[in-house]
């Protein structure tokens, strides 16, 4: 949203709060972000979409994705959990791992995308780097089953893994990244290292080189401590499982160590120039506050933050009408109505065509069957619509402002972060239509609304 | 409380909320937690994913790993909260079965204990759900239940299966001894009447298949699956007959009533009258949504559960309304 156009549908709901709410305005005016640079730009070679769950982050992914193919880029997405239907409607559901050309496109780009399968990408990092009969031995170790099943972290760490696979491949100008649907958007940062950091750890170079370790002069009592150790997990665990684990980290080691060093490589790409981080967040309270977290920490880490989409945020083509009036005007309406039937209108309830004499006449009067087209049914009917429709425009104008205020908290904390709005639309996104839709208001081109001048 | 003990049998004693994430778990389970507390009865809620939703929620400084009176239900019933903190958690539980003092301690320097609450969720479940279900069977020394009920704010749909399920892995894995029984006995209340899975979801797309997935690796799982709770469902403010009119109404009349009620001119260009598209169109499309909702109210309705369904606080989640929401759910016989 441009700052004018928020500006004038900003309609003081009362002469007095005009002056505050517009050097409140004017004191917080966050930056649009403009998409169509970053995408157009050939130096732009990376974007990825960050944010806590279910906020929007695969849907801006895919529409950002299309929009820069579109523009004549040659894009890849690689999404992480895509609705069901928009995953069909891209091709992307087959789960083979590897990015699918999008069919439908337009222009002389192209689009390619793909939804990240987390063990089949654990398991071809084991079969790059080792020997057939070691990677055989590796992948049918139960831990390792366990481990690229579903550690915390694993879908972070192959999210960032898979990336780092299709940059090196270097067969598309721009790559665009989901991320996983984690609660928090820091995961995608710190799982990760804490996987390469467990799987390089101490951990686990003492249960695999306890010897070695041992026959240092002065680590005597490490010694002690690691026999007590390999006992007491022994115990614990199951003396099968701790051989099992055994197994598989001096498989892994010896095949290809250095999970921390290749965790540390991916994360030095993502403070590259070229790589550019969008957060996403709904206009809610927590998700804000999440990508709040996310801005301070992208900053500590010197990764290149280009803004903030917002997603799902509401408006109205009708903002000069305040809820407050607008509910007034609804009950006026309701009012009259009451009036209306209660002087001479009781024939109504006898009618001949009506179902039986116990129902109430409230749901008498909605089903309105029985004298329907006579003009005063007409206009009560039209009444009572209106009354509805005035109930739900205050609705809408108090969830609207609830939103803005959500926003303006974040912009004030915030005044650096550029950001662009996209709203609500009343289905989901789920074809290249929507996501295209969804492309072209994430540019800011959106069809100009009627305004309204004057303040009703 | 002979009658008490009847109605014991009829609601689980272990209430287990999940759900897609955001959808309201830890906001449907500590509702839950005041609607089973009923007079003279006391639940426990339980967080296992170390986030202080509950103290957030309840408004109180962040919870300690101890059991604490957190709330007083309408009618007298108590609440207590525990967020199981796994780290302190896995020293409990080596004490209970290895008695390690120093070990424990070695372990922690060593990075095992981070190893086993950080990176291995594997081991983390056994621990999480091996303490709720020794709340849940914790006896007073009059042999009476510690708790009536147990409710735990419990990880996501795509998650639940597995977690609930881990005790039978490490039953298979640690094929004798104390873990292999301790898992055994978590099993049997987790499979049991004794237990039920509630799905929380709202009624848009992902978290409604995500519902009907996790349901069927519930199933499959031989785990209870309790009932579906619909979340932050909007007020139907348009009827029926109201969305069909919305179609085929004459701009003119809803504008000669907008200008009724007294906001302006019906005629071309007058404020009354240039309301009418823009309400028209919010009416649209809240037509067009709640037909989407009504799909997915199908969908639902096709999973052969008990349905609930809970209001959108319009105003955002507060003490007071948290407390809405526990009467309700009263209402609706979940408790
Ligand atoms: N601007 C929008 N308007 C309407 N629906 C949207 C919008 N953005 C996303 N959605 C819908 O919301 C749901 C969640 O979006 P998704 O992109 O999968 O979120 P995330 O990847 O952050 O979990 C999807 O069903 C999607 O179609
Ligand atoms: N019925 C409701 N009405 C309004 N807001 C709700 C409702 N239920 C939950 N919320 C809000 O939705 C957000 C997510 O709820 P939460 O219980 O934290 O979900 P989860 O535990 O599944 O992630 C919170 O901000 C919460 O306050
Ligand atoms: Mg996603
Ligand atoms: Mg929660």
């Amino acid at each position: 949203m441009s700052p004018d156009r928020a500006e004038a549908r900003e309609a003081p709901e009362g002469r007095g709060t005009a002056g505050a709410q517009e050097a409140a305005r004017r004191l917080s005016p966050a930056r649009v972000l403009d998409i169509d640079p970053l995408l157009d730009d050939p130096k732009t070679r990376i974007v990825v979409c960050c944010g806590s769950g279910g906020v929007g982050k695969t849907t801006t992914a895919a529409a950002l994705g299309l929009r820069a193919a579109e523009r004549g880029r040659k894009v890849v997405v690689l999404t992480i959990d895509p609705a069901k239907r928009l995953a069909q409607s891209m091709a992307i559901d087959s789960l083979d791992n590897v990015p699918r050309k999008v069919k439908g496109t337009e222009g002389d780009g192209e689009l390619h995308a793909m939804m990240l399968d987390m063990k089949r990408t654990f398991d071809e990092v084991v079969e790059a780097h080792a020997d057939p009969d070691r990677a055989a031995a590796i992948l049918s170790n139960p831990f390792y089953q366990s481990l690229s099943a579903g550690f915390a972290g694993t879908q972070e760490y192959m999210a960032m893994e898979k990336l780092g696979q299709l940059r090196a491949k270097d067969e598309w100008d721009l790559i665009v990244v989901d991320t996983p649907p984690s609660r928090s958007a820091l995961d995608f940062l710190d799982a990760p290292k804490r996987l390469g950091s467990f799987l390089d750890g101490r951990l686990i170079r003492l249960l695999t080189a306890p010897a070695k370790l041992g026959g240092r002069a002065g680590m005597a009592f490490l010694n002690v401590g690691m026999s007590m150790m390999t006992g007491t997990l022994g115990k614990l665990l199951g003396g099968q499982l701790l051989k099992d684990v055994q197994t598989f980290v001096a498989a892994m080691d010896t095949t290809f160590g250095g999970f921390r060093t290749r965790a540390d490589a991916t994360y030095k790409l993502l403070q590259a120039p070229g790589t550019a981080f969008l957060v996403v967040a709904a206009p809610e309270r927590d998700a804000l506050r999440e990508a709040a977290y996310f801005v301070e920490r992208l900053a500590a880490e010197d990764m290149p933050l280009v803004g903030l989409v917002l997603n799902r945020v509401h408006d109205s083509g009708a903002g000069r009408l305040s809820a407050e009036r607008a509910l007034a005007a609804a009950e006026n309406l309701e009012d009259a109505r009451i009036v209306d039937q209660a002087d001479g209108k009781a024939g109504l309830r006898n009618s001949p065509d009506t179902y039986g004499s116990s129902r109430p006449p409230a749901s008498e009067t909605a089903a309105a069957a029985p004298e329907e087209g006579s003009p005063a049914d007409t206009e009560r009917s039209v009444d009572r619509l209106t009354a509805g429709l005035l109930r739900l425009h205050a609705e809408r104008m108090r969830l609207l402002s609830r939103e803005r205020r959500t926003r303006d908290r974040f912009t004030a904390r915030h005044p650096e972060v550029a950001v662009v709005e996209v709203p609500a639309l009343p289905g989901d996104v789920h074809d290249l239509v929507g996501l295209r839709d969804i492309g072209h208001r994430l540019a800011a081109e959106r069809p100009e609304h009627p305004e309204h001048p004057e303040h009703i | 409380m002979s009658a008490g003990l009847v109605s014991l049998e009829d609601v689980s004693r272990l209430q287990v909320v999940s759900g897609k994430g955001g959808t309201g778990k830890t906001t449907v389970a500590a509702a839950l937690a005041l609607a089973l507390a009923t007079e003279g009865k006391r639940t426990l809620l339980v967080e296992v994913e170390g986030r202080q939703g509950i103290a957030q929620l309840f408004e109180t400084e962040a919870l300690p790993y101890e059991e604490r009176k957190i709330a007083v239900a309408p009618g007298g019933g108590e609440v207590y909260a525990l967020a199981i903190d796994p780290e302190l958690a896995l020293l409990d539980y080596l004490q209970m079965f290895y008695k390690l003092g120093g070990a424990g301690r070695a372990l922690k320097k060593l990075g095992a204990i981070d190893f086993a609450t950080t990176v291995a969720p594997g081991l983390r479940d056994v621990l999480l759900t091996g303490k709720a279900c020794e709340a849940v069977r914790r006896k007073d020394r009059s042999g009476r239940f510690a708790y009536d009920y147990v409710v735990m704010d419990a990880p996501p749909t795509g998650r639940i299966t597995r977690f609930l399920n881990v005790n039978d892995e490490v039953a298979g894995l640690a094929k004798i001894g104390p873990i292999h029984n301790q898992a055994q006995a978590v099993m049997r209340v987790l499979k049991s009447p004794e237990t039920a899975v509630h799905l929380v979801t709202l009624l848009e797309e992902m978290p409604v298949q995500e519902t009907a997935d996790g349901i069927a690796e519930l199933r499959a799982a031989r785990l209870p699956v309790g009932r579906v709770i619909v979340n932050m469902v909007r007020p139907e403010v348009l009827d029926a007959a109201d969305v069909e009119l919305v179609r085929t109404v004459e701009r003119s009349s809803v504008a000669q009533a907008l200008s009724t009620a007294g906001l302006g001119g019906a005629r071309r260009g007058g404020n009354a009258e240039k309301l009418v598209d823009p309400l028209l169109e919010q009416a649209a499309e809240y037509a067009e949504r709640h037909a989407l909702e009504q799909e997915q109210r199908a969908v639902l309705g096709a999973l052969d559960l008990p349905q609930h369904e809970l209001p959108l606080l319009a105003e955002g989640m507060d003490l007071a309304g948290l407390y809405e929401l526990a009467t309700e759910l009263r209402k609706q016989g979940l408790s």
